[in-house]
C-alpha cells in the first residue's frame, strides 16, 4: 500500500495523543510536555512521563535496529542546529503549539487557531527551506 | 496510573513517529522541498492520518462528556488568532525549515545521542524559557 507506513504510523501518533485526551481531557503536544516536564508540577510531574516514553520510544527503535539517516548527513552546521533549536522551542511556546499541539490534536479538535498556526509554520518551513536550498 | 497514562501516550506516540519515519529530517525536509523533483508527500499522509485519528477520539469524548478520570470535556473556547499565534508560527515554522526537526522528533532522537540533537534540545529548551521570561 503506498504510504502504508506513513498511514500507520500517522494513526499511532494520533492514538498517543488520544490517550491523554481521554484520561483526563489533557490536550497538549510534545513541545508542551517538554516545556512543562521542567516545572515542579502539584501532579507529579506526569509530563516527565510523556518525554520518557518518546525517548523510550526512541531506545526500542535504536536497539530493534529501525532505519534512521544519521544527523551527519543533514551537512547543516552547529550553528544551524543551534539557531533551529532556538527557533523552534521559542515559537513553538509563543504560537501555543507545534507540529503535534497544533496539527494533530489543534486540527483533530477542528480549531480555526491550529489551523491558521499550521498553515502559517508549514508556509515557513517551505519558504525557509527554499531559501537554503537556493543559497546555501 | 496517570504517569504509566503518559509514559504510554509518549510511548505510542514516538513509535508512530518512528513507523512513519517523522524522526527522520532527511524525510521531513523532502516534504519541505516543495516544487522541486525530490519531493516527497509523506508529512500529509501521516498528519492527514493523526488528526482524524484524534478527532474520533474527541468526537468519542464528546459523548461521553467526561474523560475516564472524570474530567469535563473540553469545550473548545473560541480565541482569536492573535499576534503571539502569528509570530510564534512563523518563528517555530522557520526553525523547522532549518533543520526538518520539530519538538517530538528531537526528544525522540534523545535515544542516540547524536550532538547535533543534543544542542537542538538544549536551544529548543532554552527558547522555552526565554519566550517564559520574555513575553
Amino acid at each position: 500500500m503506498p504510504f502504508g507506513s506513513e498511514i500507520l504510523g500517522g494513526i499511532l501518533v494520533g492514538l498517543g495523543m488520544a490517550i491523554t485526551l481521554l484520561y483526563e481531557s489533557q490536550i497538549s503536544g510534545a513541545s508542551g510536555y517538554a516545556a512543562a516536564s521542567l516545572r515542579p508540577s502539584p501532579t507529579g510531574r506526569a509530563e516527565l512521563y510523556f518525554v520518557a516514553g518518546l525517548v523510550l520510544a526512541g531506545l526500542i527503535w535504536r536497539f530493534a535496529g529501525g532505519h534512521l539517516s544519521d544527523a551527519d548527513e543533514s551537512h547543516l552546521g552547529l550553528p544551524a542546529w543551534i539557531l533551529a533549536g532556538l527557533l523552534v522551542g521559542f515559537g513553538a511556546r509563543l504560537g501555543g503549539g507545534c507540529t503535534s499541539g497544533h496539527g494533530v490534536c489543534g486540527l483533530g479538535r477542528l480549531s480555526h487557531r491550529s489551523l491558521a498556526a499550521v498553515l502559517i509554520f508549514m508556509a515557513f518551513a517551505f519558504l525557509t527551506a527554499a531559501v537554503m536550498r537556493i543559497y546555501l | 496510573m496517570r504517569q504509566g497514562v503518559y509514559l504510554a501516550s509518549g510511548l505510542i506516540f514516538g513509535l508512530g513517529l518512528a513507523i512513519s519515519q517523522m524522526v527522520d529530517p532527511l524525510k521531513v525536509k523532502s516534504f519541505l522541498a516543495l516544487g522541486t523533483p525530490d519531493w516527497n508527500p509523506a508529512l500529509m499522509f501521516v498528519l492527514g492520518s493523526a488528526a482524524p485519528t484524534y478527532y474520533l477520539a474527541f468526537l468519542y469524548l464528546n459523548r461521553r462528556q467526561k474523560s475516564f478520570d472524570g474530567k469535563p470535556f473540553p469545550h473548545p473556547t473560541p480565541r482569536p488568532i492573535d499576534k503571539k499565534l502569528v509570530a510564534g508560527s512563523v518563528l517555530f515554522g522557520i526553525g523547522w525549515g532549518i533543520a526538518g526537526v520539530c519538538p517530538g522528533p528531537a526528544l525522540f532522537h534523545l535515544a542516540y545521542l547524536d550532538e547535533q540533537f543534543f544542542l537542538f534540545i538544549v536551544m529548543m529548551v532554552l527558547g522555552f524559557e526565554l519566550q517564559r521570561k520574555l513575553i
